[in-house]
């Protein structure tokens, strides 16, 4: 019953005036099916709405069909396969293209991650005064994912973009619960943060590669690495702004001077061994203005964490 | 605070200015940051100098027509909405 009725009203739809002139021949039925229309159930009234909708196309004020006509209509069903036809070349297209852009599969091994790892990874970033090995272990020449290693008995350091992604959200949404407590909160005040953090982040990831381009370093450490290693630091400022929002600024103060220390650490610790030759990454004192320099870089960049963590804090906790 | 990406692009438009306006033969080779005057030997070890001459340099030759472009939209995009 339907079908049949779709395609008697189907084709005459496409041109104008023959329905122009199924208008009159309604009219004089108008009443019978709108009483139809309210008191039926949505079988008959879909026969009905299929038969009116096409003389309602032009002059939609004369009656009121639901909308759920208009789905049935041979129109909207081309207009349906058409958007989704149109969809799925869209994304054929953008598969293709995006890697070209966005690296997917390298940046598939910087989120491999499980909850184990994430919880040594911020015991590291917290306390990283005993730990030993920091080396990141290989597997035939490429760095082994972290999910796949995590009872090996001494200890690695990869690089993973989900700590410091997951950081770096919760630092907005913990700056908007401080700011919220204190009254000045507002939505876009949430988004001001996020794109403060987002190009303080930004200043530095350039900042560090002109210095590591001038000082002609040879490393490994590819902008992505460094991009996860500068977010390490929203874990310290997330404890210190909660630490400040549970217990004023003794507790703020406390909790940030700890961070502040451990992210020093580990900073210089890991970017150690990336940016100083090997000589001098065994502990060996190297002289050589070169491996001087580097370690200057080094202890620029390590410093450079806290200041940017009490930067971006400070005004959050009154 | 306010610290956003929109500064954070003037910044660096600015800042890609005036590394282009530095004139090769009144200015830098004044200081002896001249680009023929750099490049020493062919060992291994370019120095900060150098370096930066190069970057310079390079800067100034591959920015050159794009800053234009990118000059005349931000100057558009700023007479019209402040």
């Amino acid at each position: 019953m339907h079908p049949a009725g779709l395609a008697a009203a189907g084709t005459p739809r496409l041109r104008k005036w023959p329905s122009k002139r199924r208008v009159p021949m309604s009219q004089p039925g108008m009443a019978d099916p709108h009483q139809l229309f309210d008191d039926t159930s949505s079988a008959h009234s879909r026969g009905y709405g299929a038969q009116r909708a096409p003389g309602n196309l032009g002059y939609p004020a004369t009656s009121a069909s639901p909308q759920a006509a208009f789905l049935t209509n041979p129109v909207s069903d081309m207009a349906v396969a058409y958007g989704s036809s149109l969809a799925a070349q869209g994304k054929e297209l953008v598969d293709k293209n995006i890697d070209r852009f966005i690296p997917v599969s390298k940046l598939k091994y910087y989120f491999a991650v499980d909850t184990v790892y994430v919880g040594k990874k911020l015991g590291l970033l917290i306390f990283p005064y005993l730990h030993q090995d920091w080396e990141v272990q290989y597997q035939q020449d490429t760095p082994v994912a972290p999910r796949f290693d995590v009872n090996a008995p001494d200890l690695y350091i990869p690089v993973s973009l989900s700590p410091p992604a997951m950081a770096f959200i919760t630092y907005v949404l913990v700056a908007g619960l401080a700011l919220g407590t204190q009254d000045r909160f507002s939505p876009d005040l949430l988004g001001l943060q996020a794109s403060s953090a987002l190009a303080w982040l930004t200043v530095e990831v350039l900042a560090i590669l002109l210095s590591l381009y001038l000082v002609t370093v040879n490393t490994d450490l590819t902008t992505i690495d460094l991009v996860a290693f500068l977010g390490y630091k929203y874990v310290g400022m997330i404890g210190g702004v909660l630490m400040g929002l549970l217990f004023g600024k003794i507790g703020y103060y406390l909790v940030l001077g700890w961070c502040c220390m451990s992210i020093f650490v580990f900073m210089i610790r890991t970017l150690r061994l990336k940016i100083l030759s090997e000589a001098a990454a065994e502990g060996v004192p190297v002289r050589g203005a070169r491996n001087q320099l580097r370690m200057y870089l080094t202890m620029a960049v390590a410093a450079a964490q806290p200041l940017l963590m009490y930067w971006l804090t400070f005004h959050l906790v009154r | 605070m306010a610290f956003t990406l929109y500064s954070l692009l003037q910044a660096a438009l600015l800042c890609v200015n005036a590394i282009a306006v530095l004139h090769e033969e009144r200015f830098l080779k004044n200081i002896g940051w001249g680009t023929d005057q750099g490049i020493g030997g062919f060992g291994e070890e370019p120095g900060i100098k150098s370096q930066l001459m190069n970057l310079i340099r390079s800067v100034r030759t591959v920015m050159r027509v794009p800053l234009i472009i990118v000059n005349s939209v931000t100057i558009v995009l700023l007479l019209l909405f402040g």
